[in-house]
């Protein structure tokens, strides 16, 4: 039978997942906004097991919550993105120092 | 092995596998389908711990709507991602440790963890049992009653995050006309119109 610790390893790698991805794509913007994807998914997992292993809706509430709120920084990071590209002509990452953060 | 147990393990290993390879694909539209394809699998995952509604809407949403934006994004930007690429290498030491460090943390705290016994009593929303009301009703249920407020909010968040990518991306281009509401309403016939005499034979 599969329990509750079986979906959490998944998510574990999963998050894990979106980690290494953030380290191994550190030049690229929209890896890393996938990466994020990734881990919010991963997320998400962990909150539907909890949800149907103790028996309670709250989680998956929760779980709509956590997607819209991906679907809109997904949809302001590609904007951001976008509007970036089209006055520098790049999205490397490290050439992002106009506000000399 | 149940058909449960079979397809748990498949839908888990295609999303890791998938999840692994949007990382490391070399082109970014592969790396986009490959989270389709884990976005799949993860909605697999939820039909198998019975939230279907969450399973189909994490389709429509992300497949539907969130993919498909990151797919023109990296379609559209004429961008050179090889060069994006060079000195990859340099940093898989450093993420592999950080990697297996969280990885550690997390197989430490979900190895060797209980439920306390007061959680059942602390539980907000008791799901009915899924013979008798579908995951579908019972969360809308829910979702428009106790936490009718979240749902609200959460569509404010939507019309903000839409409003904000119009305002961001919107851009006027030079020497295309466009309609000019106020111009149209303050010009009259005075300005618009004038009369000339013509005389007979003469023309203008």
């Amino acid at each position: 039978m599969i329990g509750i610790e079986h979906y959490l390893t998944v998510a574990a790698i999963m998050f894990v997942t979106g980690i290494f991805g953030i380290f191994l794509n550190r030049k690229n913007v929209i890896i890393i906004l996938m990466s994020i994807e990734l881990m919010l998914l991963a997320v998400n997992i962990n909150l539907v097991a909890f949800s149907a292993h103790l028996g309670d809706l709250v989680g998956q509430v929760f779980t709509l919550f956590v997607l819209t709120v991906a679907a809109a920084e997904a949809a302001i990071g590609l904007a951001i993105l976008v509007c970036f590209f089209r006055n520098r002509g790049t999205i490397a990452v490290e050439d992002i120092n106009v506000m000399r953060g | 092995m149940t058909a449960a147990v079979v397809a748990f393990y498949f839908f888990s290993a295609v999303a890791v596998l998938s999840g692994f390879l949007v990382i490391t694909a070399r082109n970014p539209v592969h790396s986009v389908l490959w989270l389709i394809l884990a976005f799949f699998a993860a909605a697999g995952l939820f039909v198998l711990l019975g939230a279907e509604f969450l399973a189909m809407i994490m389709l429509i949403v992300y497949v539907g709507a969130v993919a498909v934006l990151f797919l023109f994004v990296v379609m559209m930007l004429d961008v050179d991602f090889a060069a994006l690429k060079a000195g990859m290498s340099r940093f898989i030491p450093v993420g592999v440790l950080f990697g297996l460090v969280l990885l550690g943390i997390l197989y430490l705290a979900f190895s060797d963890w209980q439920a306390s016994e007061e959680v059942l009593a602390l539980r907000g929303v008791v799901a009915p049992p899924p013979e008798q009301v579908e995951n579908t009703v019972a969360l809308g249920t829910v979702l428009y009653s106790r936490y009718i407020f979240v749902f609200q909010m959460s569509g404010i968040i939507l019309l903000v995050a839409m409003v904000g990518a119009i305002v961001l991306t919107l851009r006027h281009r030079e020497g295309v006309k466009r309609q000019d509401v106020l111009k149209q309403m303050y010009r009259d016939p005075k300005q618009a119109v004038s009369l000339k005499d013509v005389k007979p034979g003469q023309g203008l």
